[in-house]
């Protein structure tokens, strides 16, 4: 024994030779995700007089390669609350998790039946999201929240990588913001106040529809998806729909690609 | 990109392998350190504010429209907000540029107004709401809250307060202001139609001996007209202005809001 | 001479399985002024006698508004109960800024409580002195809850601690009965008669030495929303007293009306 504290417990020089630290320190600084891994694409979202319909396909990327191919994006959250997750997979299962924690300390700590609406859960979502962009730590995900609010009126509302958040009666992220969402404004002419007169299928019609649009165009989509209507019985989730009725017809008629020039 | 740059060492005298070898593979990415692709935290989400005073009254407004680039998130997203509890409290914030950095803004001050009711017994002035605000910007002067603020409400003696703040914390009382993406085309409107910026008495003289128009606090329907005006023009020339115009009025009997739709295209 | 040996901190038990300084502490609520609450179907009504230390003082505040939707009112300790309104104020900010959501009022309460025993299982700590009733409104409806410096919460239908309160308590079991489908005004009137019963023989309810607040189930645009909490407190009190209890002269000789507890 010497009288360095900082060498007890090391393994003496003269017998090893000086020790390396270098082992205790990686080359490079620490790192946080700066840039997503496997991914889903967009997820889309409407509102209709008593409910929510919400879909996203089963696919992750991993860049260009179809990586996964029955991957679930859509979670529910008791009792009739559903998120569909696009972005980021490893990210959306580490918030899938933190919503079951959620869930059952939100369970333990009642007696009755207080329970996290849509609402809730959304804001709480917005919080965590904001909270880890302002680490420059983000979870590289842009989400759909759908259900109930505190007044029993259908819910649907985004929030993203940045914590930036916002509600409409048609929502869709990535790929289906540009695709899709003009689509399915088509069904609210006037918003919020249109909701009412937009039925359950209508709006399921409607979100089929979109989806096989942005099969057809979005080279990161598939043809198998996942679809969830929320009413106030619950949640009708179905996670393995097949796109129907596809038609190619167009295809023929798309010039400047490939070999066919003009 | 990287893979093409380990073709190309195919052809040198040096054996070719198929995985990379950092020591004999001259690598321009390599020697700049890792490849990096910089999050960054904010987003423009467009959209702009405008608050007038009158001698008697507050006025805040912006449009309800939200973009990403030339997306439309949703016509409506208030970015008006009331500070403090419900009915006592006459102070309005209105935020505009990035929106998440806008409603955590908004909260936090929302928080202290509604602690310092609670400790003190008393609703919290405008006068030291404008304070705190500054000081709340300036905190994060190193990564800030990327948003035009501006704080409305009525002072001590009852008159119509305004204060305006860029995103780390300077701020001045005034009686209007623009901000956002359509500040540059409202703010000389208000200037000529708020403190009659070159607008001469008629035949008061030539030159630099013009009367300048005398400034005279307006009646709060002139006011209502002009925000009126200032949006729909606005609408007309930026793309990230329209949908819906939210309007806060403040005055001694209390707090109103106003919407009117704008056009959507 | 006797000397109890088990009294020196609050984390021994005596051999008889008590904890005396939780005790002590309990003797210091009924030292404190009495404090009524109860609750309907629609609202919680907390009343509360204030007393001035001397006659040129202030009288002490008894009732708390914790939150649009929360309030307490105190017997004992008054520094201690502002240990426990802050946290609660805290607590239900946080709830606002995570979920969106206010705290429910159990919760709220179930953490005060595990604050308290948290003193009788660290040694150097000292029980809170002080009594509380907790009113409130959720979404399961209005609430009164009773806090005791042991930790113990229990949700009551009526209640009253303090100096003095069982004759308040036995106004309050008598008329059990009918606080439930009591209005507004009923139930202020019931919340007032109640605190009257445990006043001394020369002692009566002023505009100087009583508060009361109350918050209900509301409703806004058809939607069920709080009826915020709101306190009366001063002049405010006194058409509420002319109206529910037969006082000779409130408002006039103020001063002589006074009292002044030893």
């Amino acid at each position: 024994m010497n009288h360095y504290p900082q060498a007890w417990g090391r393994p003496r020089n003269d017998v090893y030779g000086p020790y390396d630290h270098s082992y205790t320190h990686s080359a490079m600084p620490k790192t946080h995700t700066q840039s997503p891994a496997v991914t889903g694409t967009s997820v889309l979202g409407v509102k209709f007089k008593d409910g929510v319909v919400i879909a996203a396909d089963n696919l992750a990327s991993y860049g260009s390669l179809a990586r996964f191919t029955d991957v679930k994006r859509i979670r529910t959250f008791a009792p009739n609350t559903v998120i569909g997750f696009g972005g980021d997979v490893s990210d959306m299962q580490y918030l899938d998790r933190l919503l079951q924690t959620l869930e059952i300390n939100e369970n333990y700590l009642s007696s009755s039946e207080h329970s996290l609406n849509a609402r809730n859960l959304h804001t709480y979502l917005s919080k965590v999201m904001y909270k880890r962009r302002s680490d420059f730590n983000p979870l590289w995900n842009m989400m759909l929240i759908a259900g109930f609010d505190e007044d029993e009126k259908p819910f649907l509302a985004s929030a993203d990588l940045l914590g930036t958040t916002f509600s409409s009666p048609t929502l869709a992220t990535g790929f289906g913001a540009h695709l899709a969402q003009p689509l399915l404004r088509r069904l609210m002419p006037n918003d919020e106040e249109s909701v009412k007169d937009v039925t359950k299928e209508q709006a399921v019609d409607a979100v089929r529809a979109c989806m096989k649009v942005l099969f057809y165009r979005d080279a990161r989509s598939m043809d198998k998806y996942s679809i969830a209507v929320i009413t106030k019985d619950g949640v009708d989730l179905k996670e393995d729909e097949k796109l129907e009725n596809q038609s190619w017809a167009f295809a023929d008629q798309i010039r400047g690609y490939g070999t066919q020039v003009n | 990109m990287a893979s093409l740059m380990h073709y190309a060492s195919l052809h040198s005298e040096n054996p070719a392998y198929s995985f990379s070898e950092a020591s004999t593979i001259p690598h321009s990415e390599a020697s700049a350190g890792p490849r990096q692709h910089a999050f960054y935290p904010y987003t423009d989400n467009g959209g702009s504010t405008l608050g007038i005073t009158g001698e008697t009254f507050a006025i805040l407004a912006g449009d309800t429209r939200s973009t990403s680039g030339y997306n439309i998130n949703t016509r409506y997203e208030p970015k008006v907000f009331r500070i403090g509890d419900d009915d006592s409290s006459p102070i309005v914030l209105s935020v505009v540029g990035f929106a998440a950095d806008g409603k955590a803004l908004k909260e936090r001050l929302d928080t202290i107004v509604k602690m310092y009711k609670y400790q003190h017994g008393k609703p919290m002035s405008v006068k030291a709401c404008a304070q705190r605000l500054s000081t709340i910007l300036y905190q994060k002067r190193f990564f800030p809250y990327y948003v035009h603020a501006i704080l409305g409400g009525l002072d001590e003696e009852g008159k119509g307060a305004l204060y305006s703040y860029d995103p780390v914390g300077s701020y001045e009382r005034e009686q209007c202001r623009a901000a956002g993406a359509a500040a540059s085309l409202i703010m000389p409107f208000l200037d000529n139609q708020v403190n009659f910026k070159n607008q001469y008495v008629p035949g008061s003289g030539e030159g630099l001996s013009l009367k300048e128009k005398p400034r005279e606090p307006l009646p709060l329907d002139a006011v209502v007209g002009i925000v009126k005006d200032a949006f729909t023009s606005a609408t007309e020339r930026h793309i990230e202005v329209g949908d819906g115009l939210q309007m806060i009025l403040i005055t001694k009997d209390g707090i109103k809001e106003m919407f009117t739709p704008l056009k959507r295209d | 001479m006797f000397r109890n040996n088990y009294d020196n901190d609050s984390v021994t038990f005596s051999p008889q399985g008590r904890i005396f300084q939780v005790e002590y502490a309990q003797e210091a609520v009924k030292q404190g002024s009495v404090v009524v609450g109860l609750v309907s179907k629609t609202h919680v009504v907390l009343t509360a006698v204030k007393r001035n230390a001397e006659e040129l003082s202030s009288y002490q505040k008894k009732i708390v508004g914790v939150d649009d939707h929360l309030g307490v009112a105190l017997a004992g300790l008054a520094s201690d109960a502002r240990v426990l309104s802050n946290f609660m104020k805290q607590q239900s900010l946080a709830s606002k800024l995570s979920y969106g959501r206010p705290i429910p009022v159990e919760r709220v309460v179930n953490m005060i409580g595990d604050r308290a025993q948290s003193s009788t299982q660290h040694y150097g700590k000292r029980p809170y002195g002080v009594g509380l009733l907790v009113g409130g409104v959720d979404d399961l409806g209005p609430h009164l809850f009773e806090f005791s410096p042991s930790g113990l919460t229990q949700e009551m239908l009526a209640c009253a601690i303090g100096a003095r309160s069982q004759m308040a308590r036995t106004y309050l079991e008598r008329h059990l009965d009918k606080f439930a489908d009591c209005s507004r005004e009923e139930l202020i009137k019931h919340g007032l008669l109640a605190l009257k019963e445990s006043l001394a023989q020369d002692k009566e309810l002023t505009v100087d030495n009583t508060s009361l607040a109350v918050i209900g189930v509301g409703s806004k645009e058809g939607k069920r929303r709080v009826e915020n909490f709101k306190m009366y407190d001063g002049q405010e009190v006194g058409p509420l007293l002319e109206a529910n209890v037969e006082t000779s002269g409130t408002g006039e000789g103020e001063g002589d009306a006074m009292e002044t507890d030893s």
